[in-house]
């Protein structure tokens, strides 16, 4: 299943790919063709190969995806490409020269550039400011911040990025920081751009808009190098893929020849089944009821007189485009924002106005959105973490008194039973991989066995090993006759998982599909706002 | 009682110190240094300032002596907070009891006297007149005759506007004040423009230091500052970090302590006219976070931080 790389682009692949203009000096050779070449990179840690013996190849205007797990080195071959880590054996090519970086300030000289995934940004200062940071035209020994911002429009212009250059990055969108980040790398005169999981924090349509922009880069001779474990986007971008799996490289594939189960392979190494869809469960009496549930947000409403039912035995999926009212219902139910409006009961319990004890007491667990920071106390042990929610009561807590013995075995137990990866209970949780760090939160949620469990973005940041772990622990949660209700932005995880979808736009319920009647295209139209009416 | 000139411009000789150690205070807060040690810095100042008038018989050259030393002394801020990574807050307080204990050991090593030192020949800076503005009435009255230091904090606050807003390199403060890791992956040194943060207030506060023992008075006494610093760091607080901003926090601190010494002059009790600044110091902080408090439950929650997906590989 291994290809070779692509060696000039021109062997009847896409149009696209055959569309473009080989850049000057291109085709004397493979190597001297290439824009990035990285050959036999090996870098050990204490313990770990964390690369061994990689190799990768990216063409000019290319786009070239670099997959795998968690793990499996994509983080550290890209830190090496970009100056921050050197390698103990290997070479780099840029355009044909061998370089060896000692700082991301000489890859960036070199024409590399990177977005990582947690942006740096300067929240307060203006998008000119932020792109000409640290090169900054001048006039008259003070910024030109005419010449700044001329520059930066032009360049959001001819890459089509459509930023405003006056605009504080504070109040700019996610997707549109992005493009921020972006333009800072074309100012600085970037030839490569390295996309660290560009897509983890963006809408659909943000994901839709920043893929435009990346095709036009590559029609513009920039090249991008996009690192991300997300297969559909894969695709839909690249040209060609490289698949690491425990430090070394496990297939080179090109896209036009390849299959998302093809790629899922080489990345995990054994068969994977893709966007299963599991069979309904038996539904049982209500436990979840909310009606005419309201919250307020400056006057106009965030979410709008919903009602809805979770029944025992039923996944109840909950889509829709990012800020449409979501979040507050989900904060509404958990206990997190006092609602406005509207009644909510567990298990018969009136807990509209109940504090979060209280709710948890009626039988609600709820895993949220930000494992870090709400779902977890990242500094505090695997074992505190999973002792959360037990510490009131027996038996880790006797006379008042929290059992050191009994909160150990606690979380020796929990971890057997859902298979985290840890090495000891008493390490901080934040060193846990984005897969394990679930597992702990879901199955502390879940070894509650309350009779309601509200699930956020449940595999948001997870390997694909780890998401069809979640995934079936989940549906055998739900087999035992609990309720779930599930928020995630994942078409592919809502149509598969969920008995029934609610779908969310502007704080209310716009259409709800019966698991027979969702695929990706109805529920995408729904999410669009292009609903075919209430089913 | 009505405002008068020499209100007005006893106001403007007390706020002085206050807005040079604010400004220097301002700096550091953005690039990322929380410096509490302004009350200290001052301090050294006075004393620096009053030896170095003493034994070279030139004001100027005890200003230039009070600049130097507490430029030295904030070294230990840079050097413990940026280069060491120590609790700023700790070492701020270390620095502020150093301050009185090493001012008031060298004093009686130096001077040979205890509690405080003046003396009719030690050189005041004394007042200089503003060309063309002293003849005017009232605005002469207040403006004028001030000590050159009082003109130059005028000038220090609009350098350092135009500084931070305009210049390149104070767009790199901000930023780099603002978020490191970004500042650091744009190859702008974090390191360099946090020391020079901390000794530009360490010059500033020995300015500071200097306008209070050779300008305001013409002595040292131990302790001297007594809490000037400290309303100095408020001041930075409540004006934002902005030059205009401290400027006009240390103008309220300034009309304040100058309130309060007038009305003592009218049978107030010392003691509260002493404790007026603090008061007003935390009803203005009491108001600020209000304001802000009322401010932020208003704004649109798109402060939503993006979730921080797993790191990859």
């Amino acid at each position: 299943m291994t290809l070779p790389p692509s060696d000039d682009g021109a062997r009847g692949e896409g149009a696209r790919v055959a569309a473009k203009t080989p850049r000057p000096g291109a085709g004397t050779g493979a190597s001297a063709s290439a824009e990035v070449e990285m050959r036999g990179i090996v870098k050990h840690f204490p313990g770990v190969r964390a690369n061994d013996g990689i190799d990768l190849t990216v063409a000019p205007g290319e786009i070239h995806a670099l997959m795998g797990e968690n793990g499996a080195g994509k983080s550290t071959l890209m830190s090496i490409l970009y100056g921050m880590q050197r390698p103990d054996a290997g070479t780099i090519l840029i355009g044909g020269r061998e370089v060896s970086f000692t700082s991301p300030t000489q890859a960036i000289a070199a024409g590399l550039g990177m977005v990582h995934q947690g942006f740096k940004l300067f929240p307060s200062l203006s998008v000119t400011d932020n792109v000409v940071y640290g090169r900054e035209p001048r006039r008259r020994g003070l910024i030109d911040r005419a010449a700044a911002r001329r520059k930066v429009a032009e360049l959001s212009e001819r890459f089509g990025l459509g930023v405003d250059p006056g605009a504080p990055v504070a109040e700019l969108p996610v997707g549109v920081r992005q493009r921020v980040e972006i333009l800072k790398l074309l100012y600085r005169d970037a030839r490569v751009l390295i996309l660290d999981e560009p897509t983890a924090v963006l809408t659909p349509a943000e994901t839709g808009a920043l893929f435009d922009v990346l095709r036009g880069l590559a029609a513009h001779d920039r090249t991008v190098l996009i690192v991300t474990h997300k297969l559909r986007e894969v695709m839909a971008l690249s040209d060609n893929v490289t698949v690491l799996r425990d430090g070394r490289v496990a297939a080179r594939l090109r896209t036009a020849a390849t299959t998302p189960a093809e790629i899922a392979e080489a990345m995990t190494g054994r068969a994977i089944e893709l966007d299963r869809r599991y069979p309904a469960g038996a539904i049982g009496g209500p436990v979840l009821e909310v009606t005419g549930l309201t919250v307020r947000g400056e006057g106009r409403p965030l979410v709008d007189r919903v009602s809805c039912t979770v029944r025992a035995g039923e996944v109840v999926g909950i889509a829709g485009v990012a800020g449409n009212g979501q979040t507050e219902l989900i904060e509404a139910l958990v206990g997190l924002r006092p609602p406005d409006g509207g009644r909510v009961t567990v298990d018969g319990r009136d807990v509209t106005d109940a504090p979060v004890a209280a709710r948890r007491a009626a039988g609600l667990a709820y895993v949220p959105e930000d494992r870090a920071e709400v779902g977890s106390a990242p500094d505090a042990s695997i074992g505190d973490n999973l002792a959360m929610g037990f510490h009131r009561a027996e038996p880790l807590t006797v006379r008042g008194l929290l059992r050191p013995a009994a909160v150990r075995a606690h979380a020796r137990r929990l971890i057997g039973e859902f298979g985290v990866k840890a090495g000891d209970p008493a390490d901080p949780v934040s060193t846990l991989s984005g897969g394990n760090h679930q597992k702990v939160i879901l199955g502390r949620e879940m070894a509650h066995d309350a009779r309601l469990l509200v699930v956020e973005q449940p595999t948001r940041g997870v390997d694909i090993g780890s998401i069809q772990n979640i995934h079936a622990r989940l549906i055998g949660y739900r087999d035992a006759g609990h309720a779930i209700l599930l928020v995630s932005a994942e078409l592919s995880e809502i149509i598969g998982l969920s008995d029934r979808i609610l779908v969310m736009s502007e704080g209310r319920i716009a259409t709800e599909l019966d698991r027979g009647e969702a695929d990706e295209r109805r529920l995408g139209l729904a999410m669009a706002g292009a609903a075919e009416g209430p089913a | 009682m009505p405002i008068d000139a020499e209100l007005l411009a006893s106001a403007l000789r007390a706020l002085t110190p206050i807005l040079l150690a604010a400004l220097g205070g301002a700096l550091c807060q953005r690039a990322g240094v929380f410096n509490i040690s302004l009350e200290g810095m001052m301090l050294v100042g006075c004393f620096s300032a009053v030896t170095g008038s003493w034994f070279t018989g030139s004001a100027w050259l005890g200003v230039l002596v009070a600049v130097a030393a507490t430029t030295a002394f904030s070294l230990v801020l840079a050097v413990g907070s940026v280069s060491l990574k120590a609790d700023a807050i700790v070492l701020g307080v270390a620095m502020n009891l150093l301050a009185v204990g090493l001012t008031a050991f060298l004093l009686r090593t130096v001077f040979g006297v205890q509690g405080a030192f003046s003396d009719p020949e030690l050189k005041g800076l004394g007042a200089v007149g503003l060309p063309g503005l002293d003849d005017v009435p009232y605005v002469g009255d207040v403006l004028g005759g001030q000590s050159p230091l009082v003109y130059l904090s005028w000038v220090a606050v609009a350098v350092a506007a135009v500084f931070l807003s305009r210049h390149a390199w104070g767009l790199r403060l901000r930023g780099v004040g603002e978020r490191p890791d970004a500042a650091l992956s744009l190859g702008v040194s974090v390191t360099k423009y946090q020391y020079a943060a901390v000794l530009a207030s360490g010059t500033l506060c020995g300015l500071a230091g200097a306008q209070l023992a050779l300008g305001n008075v013409t002595l040292f006494s131990e302790n001297m500052t007594s809490g000037r610093g400290w309303i100095a760091v408020v001041a930075v607080m409540l004006g934002r970090a902005a030059p205009v901003g401290v400027l006009l926090a240390a103008l309220l601190f300034g009309i304040v302590e100058a309130l309060g010494f007038r009305l003592q002059g009218q049978g107030l009790p010392q003691q509260a006219a002493d404790a007026a600044p603090y008061l007003v110091t935390l009803v203005a902080l009491f108001l600020s976070t209000a304001r802000r408090r009322a401010r932020r439950a208003s704004a649109p929650a798109d402060e939503h931080a993006a979730p921080q997906p797993a790191s990859l590989g």
